[in-house]
């Protein structure tokens, strides 16, 4: 197996790391490390930076000011042959079979393919065209070939967005597999029940990292006034006619970062009779407070 | 039943890709259909809107000039503007001139995409163009409204945005029916309806179904073919409590019992958990 960074804890890591594209600044002085065996979830809204950020690390882009380093040095050839990467839009052939793909994809790295490193619902696969696969197996043979040539740190961009929860716990399994072995992991996803998975997060807004540490260091002391009543949708209406930022949850109406009494005073006003109370808010709730 | 479907078959070359699929929508409330890629849900709402005619079950929908539809790939004009895709909807509904522009004005601020009238749907971020896809299908306010997968690959943040304003169609009196692989937003709803390979799998009122479960999840020490990861753990269905000994029983959400019924059907077992 290779040695992965012994000397220095960390795989890969951006050091106040800037990239413009013209007048628009997508990457502002972002600094993140990945070590081995972790997980590191960035989140944010499309058009945060994440993907450019990935896209520094992996070499594909070069920074406009700061630095990145990737096992030591600046990205090259070299890294890129240590580092797997899955794209958003999967990167395979659709018009290649299942065994094709992964022989192109060891090819270029110059490694053997094997059908062994396929897991078992995609060895079935093994002679179809990727284009009617479904695409919850079109994603394993993406984590599949990424990984075919043992890298120490690998990019996924949305793993596992627009699968079923079976097919997005098999992907996760493969991830945890990974990082059992030492290998680093960075990805990013929408679907922020996932960032319970990850060891430490990273939230980006407008190119900047806005918030980092364990879901809990970043919940914390975050509230939510959560609103119960006979009727939804009179209480929905009313504090959404004051402006609240008002979520609703099955019958329940939360508003993240409202004081009770507030919410509370313009139900009364209203006429809306309801019973508030205060709780921890949410991973989804914080995000949108931070970025407010 | 408001709206819906009723045990209805749909086939594609003659396969069954819906199989005896009962849902229905009322007015009032947000029903969520969840399901992976392949599930059916795209079929089951083309069926409700009348693009795909079921080969068995009852279909119940409004008029045309009722119904708002938005496609799973947003049904935005990618060459057309903001606002030149929304007032082409509105001369397409014959809605009156000044009714329209007030309207087009309240929804895009809502939207968030006042600051983006002039700009060509296809320069849009993926979620400002779901968010345009959204105001498009509900423009006419239509008493029912029809959403396939408003939220994929939309950012956590802009999609409390988009729930905000489905709920508040749902509050204004529409029936709002949307499709969606996410559990946790499934798990707002009022109603859910999971659908794997064509079949219904769950539906009721989320706390109804999970209170329904029988047996018990519990953690697991280790990986198995029966287990699945949640957080730092693995989670395990057993038929009876008393089964798992020491181990710890979970409170199960959404994403349990699905991956707990996905388990039974891929495995082929019978009996219900």
């Amino acid at each position: 197996m290779i040695s992965l960074a012994a000397k220095d804890d960390v795989l890969a890591r951006t050091s106040r790391a800037t990239r413009r594209f013209g007048s628009f600044t997508a990457v502002q002085d972002v600094s993140i490390e990945v070590g081995p065996g972790e997980i590191v979830g960035l989140l944010g809204a499309n058009g945060a930076g994440k993907t450019t950020l990935m896209r520094l690390m992996l070499g594909l882009l070069p920074v406009s000011s700061g630095s990145v380093s990737v096992f030591g040095g600046p990205p090259s050839r070299r890294t890129r042959a240590r580092l797997g990467y899955v794209p958003q839009g999967l990167g395979l052939y659709m018009d290649l079979t299942v065994a094709e793909n992964l022989r192109f994809y060891a090819a270029a790295f110059g490694v053997e393919s094997s059908p062994a490193d396929l897991p078992d619902g995609l060895a079935e696969a093994h002679d179809s065209l990727v284009g009617q696969i479904g695409l919850g197996r079109q994603r394993q043979l993406a984590f599949a070939c990424a990984l075919s040539h043992h890298p120490s740190l690998v990019v996924l961009d949305e793993p596992t967005s627009g699968v079923d929860p079976l097919a997005r716990s098999a992907l996760w399994d493969q991830v945890h597999d990974q990082t059992d072995r030492g290998v680093g992991v960075i990805l990013t996803t929408h679907y922020l029940e996932e960032a319970h998975q990850c060891d430490r997060l990273v939230i980006m807004a407008a190119g900047k990292v806005v918030a980092r540490g364990t879901l809990t260091e970043i919940t914390r002391g975050q509230r939510t006034a959560r609103v119960r009543c006979e009727s939804w949708a009179s209480a929905f209406n009313a504090l959404t006619a004051a402006g609240m930022p008002v979520t609703l949850s099955g019958r329940q109406v939360r508003v993240p970062g409202a004081p009770r009494e507030q919410v509370l005073r313009v139900l009364r006003t209203s006429g809306v009779d309801a019973e508030v109370d205060e709780m921890s808010a949410t991973l989804e709730e914080t995000m949108t407070m931070i970025r407010a | 039943m408001d709206f819906g479907v009723e045990q209805v078959t749909v086939e594609i070359d003659g396969k069954a890709v819906l199989d005896d699929v009962t849902l229905s929508v009322p007015r009032g409330a947000v029903t969520a259909v969840v399901g992976g890629d392949g599930a059916g849900k795209s079929t089951l709402l083309r069926c409700l809107v009348g693009l795909r005619t079921p080969v068995r079950g009852v279909v119940h929908r409004p008029s045309k000039t009722q119904l708002g539809y938005m496609p799973s790939t947003s049904g935005t004009w990618l060459e057309l503007s903001v606002a030149e895709n929304m007032s082409f909807v509105g001369r397409a509904y014959g809605i009156e001139p000044q009714v329209c522009a007030r309207r087009i004005g309240a929804l895009l601020q809502q939207g968030g995409l006042a600051a983006a009238v002039d700009r060509r749907a296809g320069d849009l971020s993926g979620g400002m163009r779901q968010k345009l896809g959204f105001c498009m299908a509900l423009l006419h306010e239509p008493q029912l409204l029809v959403l396939d997968e408003p939220s994929t690959g939309v950012d956590a943040v802009s999609r409390v945005e988009l729930w905000r304003m489905i709920a508040q169609a749902a509050a204004r009196g529409a029936a709002v029916v949307m499709a969606t692989t996410y559990l946790d937003e499934a798990e707002r709803a009022s109603s859910i309806l999971a659908l794997d390979r064509g079949r219904s799998l769950l539906a009721g009122e989320p706390a109804a179904v999970l209170a329904s479960m029988q047996g018990a999840i519990v953690e697991a020490d280790q990986p198995s073919t029966m287990t699945w990861r949640r957080a730092g753990t693995f989670h395990e269905w057993v038929p009876d409590r008393a089964l798992a000994g020491e181990r710890r029983a979970v409170t199960p959400d959404l994403e349990d019992l699905v991956i707990t019924e996905l388990l039974r059907v891929r495995s082929g077992a019978t009996g219900t958990p």
